[in-house]
């Protein structure tokens, strides 16, 4: 055990950060680290800086085009992006769908799909939960039935992140008759969302904006060419998915860097002429966070280490869903305790980027109280976390 | 000890609840939420034809009495339908403060316009440094002759925008934090040199930023007497501090409610929710922190009545008890709802909302904590 960086890791963090000070554009960056809500627009723009680079698929396999990166390289690479406000990629396309794509696609899929989806040119949405299939996702009931070289897809999907923006949507669909056991019945399908069939109406969130979407299939018609590995399998091919999504769900990095800045800020505010960074109650909740967080960033690259690259992690992935988004969520909640009286202004421009009005408060203090709101989200989304703990309850504990 | 209400307590409590229940569904919230004013005129109106705006009053000024605990019963319901209208400010801070200091001519010319729904009013007090210390004044107002002129910003001024008269709190002496030194002037919001940005706030309230640019104020408009201002104000936040702990109140017993049922209808793995046993204690947990907000919510309003010493100390002890078991029935309010409780269009993430303002207004947990450890 060896908790230092070699030399060639730290050469491969100079030049990490030699590109991102070069590249990553300054209006993206200043957006990402106020918690602004970039548009479509930026994300693009910035994912095919990525891919000029090289480094849009970091947890591809090199025939890909993936980056090959070891797990100490990831690791690197995220704390360098959080720490200069570079944003996540949108993970739909590149971190979701992807994997299925090159795991359990046909060639043909892989040609067609993958190029894409690397150079960032095709936006992709999830369409897995419905309005009565949430944490019982496997009881979904958008159907697909065979009619020749095609599939007649019919059925409501929701919680669809950004899908306003999608070109391509990711389902899964019940396939068989109903006699079908659940998890037998559900075949993973591509469909194309330019079809005038699909309907999206948008869902606002407790911030007031759209981020979530319905999308309502009448009757569209799928080719049978777009179903991934054999139909009945999809809730295979979707559940290593799932466990991919949980692993960047800890959210380390972004959240080591939002805690170094609620320290400046803490440090900055005034409270009774003191700062309130040494008030006691606040510093030491403020330090236990920081404690969860350390011993998360470690769980989280004990995890990494024993995946080697391309290989879905093991159901201990949950601790990181759930331990992740309570990290997050308890520095939410301190950026709002920071704000203060602030936390009250609800001004919804000011927490898009492009805001040129004049600023109610400090920056900092009008995206808190939104920001703490929308992302409640977390430990609901991607399986809840009542839903982790019954995963490790099973797969782990054996109960 | 008695823990009933009186006959006629229970008359204005169920009065307010009818008005709750019939007329302040959240459909209409909502448009009332979203419309110009953001409050209803008609409600406001019908606010002071039924009484109500009476109720935080003694009946020597007027009202109705003026009791903790008849203030507690219409907060708590109005929280039970988050109620935007502006009562605390207007009725229980603005007016509170008139009654409290207000010469007799202050209080004639005012408190009647008040009580019948005549006249708006907004408390400028909070400033952009202050957080919670009542103290940390630094809007100054220079008495030149016959008048004061105010220079000097306030932040968050609750019904601010719709106000026609401020009470401002300025600095007449003293340094910044200084005890001693602070004082209340009328302003009406029209008069030159005021300039206020209105906003929504995140519990569906109005609020304003105010500046105050070489204000003049003729210095018949000061409320009580000059530099003594804080024992008064501290005594009205305090009653602000129960009146938001009643509707926190109001507002989880409705969340706790709703989580239940939810529950028990939504089915998930072929049976409802409820029937999951990690699901049924985390609702009892909810129940519990409810159930203990509201006794110590009782016993605050009991001892403000009582008129002893250790109010204070009562009152930050609820405040401190009712925000943490805020943060918690909020919270998990959502979290078992799922992906709906987040989202706009459902009651629950607006009542998580109105919930997390009030863990920091008039004084956040960890305020009130220290607060009733130094009292």
């Amino acid at each position: 055990m060896n908790i230092d960086f070699s030399a060639e890791e730290l050469a491969f963090r100079d030049e990490v950060r030699q590109f991102l000070s070069s590249k990553l554009p300054a209006d993206i960056s200043e957006g990402t680290l106020k918690g602004l809500h970039l548009g479509k627009e930026a994300h693009v723009r910035w994912q095919q800086i990525l891919h000029a680079q090289g480094w849009a698929g970091v947890n591809w396999p090199v025939e890909y085009g993936g980056t090959g990166w070891t797990p100490t390289q990831k690791y690197i690479w995220s704390t360098e992006c959080a720490n200069v406000g570079a944003p996540d990629v949108v993970p739909f396309g590149l971190k979701m769908v992807a994997p299925v794509i090159y795991s359990y696609g046909n060639e043909e899929q892989k040609q067609r799909f993958l190029p894409d989806i690397l150079a960032s040119n095709v936006w992709w949405c999830q369409g897995y939960s419905e309005p009565n299939a949430g944490s019982d996702l496997a009881s979904l009931r958008t159907t697909a039935v065979r009619d020749g070289d095609d599939y007649l897809v019919n059925g409501t999907k929701t919680w669809t992140t950004l899908g306003q923006y999608a070109d391509w949507i990711f389902c899964l669909v019940r396939t068989g008759d109903s006699n079908t056991k659940n998890q037998e019945a559900i075949t993973f399908l591509l469909i194309d969302m330019n079809d005038p069939a699909i309907t999206v109406s948008p869902i606002y969130m407790l911030d007031g904006l759209r981020e979530v979407n319905e999308i309502h299939f009448d009757n569209v018609r799928v080719p049978a060419a777009n179903r991934i590995g054999e139909e009945g399998k999809g809730w295979t091919y979707a559940k290593v998915l799932l466990t991919h999504e949980r692993t960047g769900i800890a959210r380390v990095a972004a959240s080591k860097q939002k805690l170094a800045a609620l320290k400046k800020l803490a440090q900055s505010t005034s409270n009774g002429g003191e700062a309130l960074l040494d008030n006691p109650a606040f510093s030491h909740k403020l330090a236990e966070v920081e404690i969860e967080l350390l011993a998360l960033e470690y769980t989280d690259l004990r995890a990494l280490s024993a995946v080697s690259t391309g290989k879905a992690p093991g159901p201990e992935s949950s601790i990181l869903k759930i331990t992740g988004t309570e990290v997050g969520q308890a520095i939410d909640e301190l950026y709002v305790e920071v704000a203060g009286y602030y936390a009250m202004p609800f001004v919804k421009e000011q927490f898009m980027s492009g805001f040129e009005g004049i600023p109610i408060g400090p920056d900092e203090a009008a995206n808190s109280a939104p920001h703490y709101f929308n992302n409640r989200k977390a430990s609901i989304y991607g399986g809840s976390n009542e839903i982790q703990k019954n995963i490790i309850s099973k797969a782990v504990l054996g109960l | 000890m008695d823990f009933s209400y009186s006959d006629e307590q229970q008359m204005l409590r169920d009065s307010v609840s009818k008005f709750v229940h019939q007329d302040y569904d959240f459909d209409s919230r909502r448009k009332i939420v979203d419309s110009e004013a953001g409050y209803s005129k008609e409600h406001w109106a019908l606010f002071a034809e039924l009484g109500w705006l009476m109720v935080p009053f003694t009946e020597e000024d007027g009202g109705l009495g003026g009791s903790a605990v008849d203030l507690m019963l219409v907060m708590e319901e109005f929280g039970k339908g988050m109620v935007v209208e502006p009562f605390l400010h207007t009725a229980v801070i603005g007016g509170g403060l008139i009654a409290d200091a207000g010469s007799d001519v202050q209080k004639q010319s005012l408190l009647p316009a008040v009580m019948e729904g005549q006249l708006q009013l907004a408390f400028a007090f909070t400033e952009a440094q202050s957080r919670y210390n009542l103290a940390d004044v630094d809007t100054r107002a220079e008495l030149q002759g016959d008048h004061y002129v105010i220079n000097g910003q306030k932040a968050v001024v609750l019904n601010g925008k719709s106000a026609d008269k401020f009470i401002v709190s300025v600095r007449t002496a003293g340094e910044q934090r200084d005890r001693d030194g602070i004082s209340l002037l009328l302003v009406d919001a029209d008069t030159a040199g005021i300039s206020r940005q209105g906003y929504a706030t995140i519990d569906g309230q109005r609020a304003a930023e105010v500046r105050f640019d070489n204000v003049k104020v003729s210095a018949e408009q000061l409320l009580g007497a000059a530099g003594k201002a804080l024992p008064g104000i501290e005594k009205i936040i305090d009653r602000a501090t129960l009146a938001v702990c009643a509707e926190a109140v109001g507002s989880m017993e409705v969340v706790y409610k709703k989580t239940v049922e939810y529950t028990q209808t939504r089915k998930q793995f072929g049976v409802s929710l409820a029937s999951f046993q990690a699901l049924q204690h985390r609702m009892v947990d909810m129940f519990i922190e409810y159930e203990q907000a509201r006794s110590i919510l009782m016993m605050a309003a009991m001892q403000l009545d009582a008129g002893k010493g250790i109010a204070p100390k009562a009152i930050s002890a609820a405040k401190s008890r009712v925000g943490k078991a805020a943060r918690k029935v909020g919270q998990e309010a959502v979290q078992l709802h799922g992906g709906i409780g987040v989202t706009d269009e459902l009651d629950v993430g607006h009542y998580f909302k109105c919930l997390t303002s009030v863990q920091f207004l008039y004084g956040s947990t960890d305020f009130h904590t220290q607060r009733f450890a130094s009292l």
